[in-house]
């Protein structure tokens, strides 16, 4: 069991604001300490470039990022350190395969799968990608309790489907799919399809293994799990990687460079042209040492027990006035979204920030999905290593202030 | 201080020219992408004044309040004088202090007037 006390020392701002009750996670978490000294040590100790200085703090500069990328490696079982590309986030992950992947091979009448589920950053590239090149978008649909139509998937996909980009867990829902099996079905029906796994909000609660789900990309952001704003991975397989065209031309990313031809270095440099984002890079390195210190698993399982409390107390308080979106808790992650009586999400955040509690309102750049579920905006509770029970009976506090306000 | 005020919760529960007018004159919606909010707004006027005015949609406490507030300041109003309105004017109806993500839900009822006086 996760000591959330001891935790939340860990996160400073929880200093700055003691009264802070933090359910948006899904949206972007909290920063431990160690995370935000590593991030400022680079700027004040070594703040050089990489890869090119011959001095002793490039060198560091050097050493500090290219060992994330091989902590990054380790963190998702990675064959090797050469597939993990940095980007800016998931979003800049997906529209990087799209342009340096999905443009060269997606051709006319082919298909592209996708689900209902996805956030748009795993939506609209393919969506944009298939009215481009006059091909067909296919998506997978859910039941009502947020499951996905995964005991179909010949409906959906077939030899013509050259690729599958799939969310691992709903942003909205909090279900998490079956992705290992969704895989070994998707290739029984089509062996050369191309699987993309969205797996941003997974990252941040769940051991990933690439070489076991036996997908072909995997993507996630630094922000969702402890680490900087604006950095992101891509992993790609490494035969994939070296057919695919770089996405950005400029500096860093070039071997030979004449007036008529460029060589290219291989990947992973490649496709990290310009100055990264070092910094980020650096912390995000610290926030997997952290994760790792903790345990994926222990992180995990202090979630689950969380969000079966909050389900059951939310349900028992408000029972009828109460609509939570998407599975049980033994099928999702620790996210309850949900609708309350009438009242508008708007002032139902604004009430329960009145109370110091963050929660996230609209559509949470899922719109097909709230179409789908026929849901106007929705308000979403999320709950990380650092919220405990008190935050749920906070919650039921502050949404019975908000009943008491607009009743 | 809450911005759930006595005046905007009122108006919120109890709003002013609440409806649609048969055969309008002008008529307009403006919709918050944020939260999908519609405001949907018809007017009767007689010469260059409004004589009627009703709104409709779904919305937060926020947006129904100002609608419901800028629709009893509206009728009566030249039209001229409508055009000239602003994110002051409705501040000062509200008589709240917003951040900037609910100026957004205040402002809805006046882009969607703004849009049908054009």
């Amino acid at each position: 069991m996760l000591d959330v006390k001891k935790i939340k020392a860990d996160f400073p701002i929880f200093k700055t604001h003691p009264e802070l009750i933090y359910l948006d996670s899904t949206s972007t978490s909290l920063k431990p300490q160690s995370v935000i000294h590593k991030t400022m040590s680079y700027y004040r100790d070594y703040s050089a470039n990489i890869h090119r200085g011959i001095y002793k703090i490039s060198d560091h500069a050097t050493e500090e990022f290219e060992g994330t990328r091989n902590l990054v490696a380790e963190f998702i079982n990675a064959p090797s350190p050469a597939e993990i590309i940095f980007t800016r986030g998931t979003t800049e992950s997906m529209n990087l395969i799209v342009y340096a992947l999905g443009r060269q091979i997606i051709e006319q009448g082919d298909e592209i799968v996708t689900t209902i589920m996805e956030h748009h950053s795993n939506f609209v590239p393919w969506q944009q990608l298939a009215i481009e090149k006059k091909a067909t978008l296919k998506i997978i649909d859910i039941d009502e309790s947020g499951i996905l139509d995964s005991n179909n998937l010949d409906k959906y996909i077939s030899k013509k489907t050259k690729i599958l980009a799939i969310t691992y867990i709903s942003n909205v829902l909090g279900t998490i799919n079956p992705i290992k099996e969704i895989i070994i079905n998707a290739r029984k029906i089509n062996p050369n399809i191309i699987v993309i796994v969205d797996a941003a909000q997974a990252s941040p609660h769940h051991k990933l293994d690439v070489q076991d789900l036996d997908c072909d990309f995997l993507a996630f952001s630094g922000h969702k799990m402890l680490g900087p704003t604006g950095i992101g991975i891509l992993w790609g397989r490494q035969k994939l990687l070296d057919q695919m065209k770089p996405f950005n031309y400029g500096g860093d990313m070039v071997e030979e460079v004449y007036i008529d031809k460029t060589i290219f270095h291989p990947s992973p440099s490649k496709f990290e042209a310009g100055t990264p984002h070092i910094a980020g890079v650096i912390g995000m390195g610290a926030a997997i040492e952290y994760l790792n210190r903790i345990g994926l698993d222990n992180i995990a399982s202090h979630e689950n027990r969380l969000i079966k409390i909050a389900l059951n107390r939310l349900n028992e308080e408000f029972g009828e006035e109460i609509n939570i979106l998407g599975p049980d808790f033994d099928q999702k992650v620790a996210i309850a979204t949900f609708t309350f009586n009438d009242c508008h999400p708007h002032d139902l955040a604004q009430l329960l920030d009145e109370e110091g509690i963050a929660v996230r309102i609209g559509f949470h750049c899922a719109m097909p999905l709230h179409t789908r579920l026929k849901a106007h905006a929705t308000t979403r509770a999320s709950f990380y290593l650092y919220n405990d029970e008190a935050d749920v009976e906070n919650l039921i506090e502050g949404l019975k202030h908000a009943r008491r306000v607009l009743a | 201080m809450s911005i759930y005020s006595e005046i905007i919760l009122h108006h919120y529960k109890h709003p002013s020219n609440y409806g649609s007018l048969e055969h309008p004159d002008l008529k307009a919606t403006a919709v918050n992408t944020v939260c999908g909010d519609k405001v949907a707004i018809t007017i009767k006027k007689k010469h260059d004044k409004i004589v009627d005015i009703k709104f409709e949609g779904s919305g937060c406490a926020i947006s129904i309040a100002s609608a419901s507030l800028l629709s009893e300041k509206a009728k009566g109003m030249k039209i001229v004088d409508l055009q000239k309105l602003d994110r002051a004017d409705i501040v000062k109806l509200l008589g709240i202090e917003l951040s900037a993500s609910r100026l957004k839900c205040a402002l809805l009822p006046l882009e969607a007037l703004k849009k049908a006086v054009l």
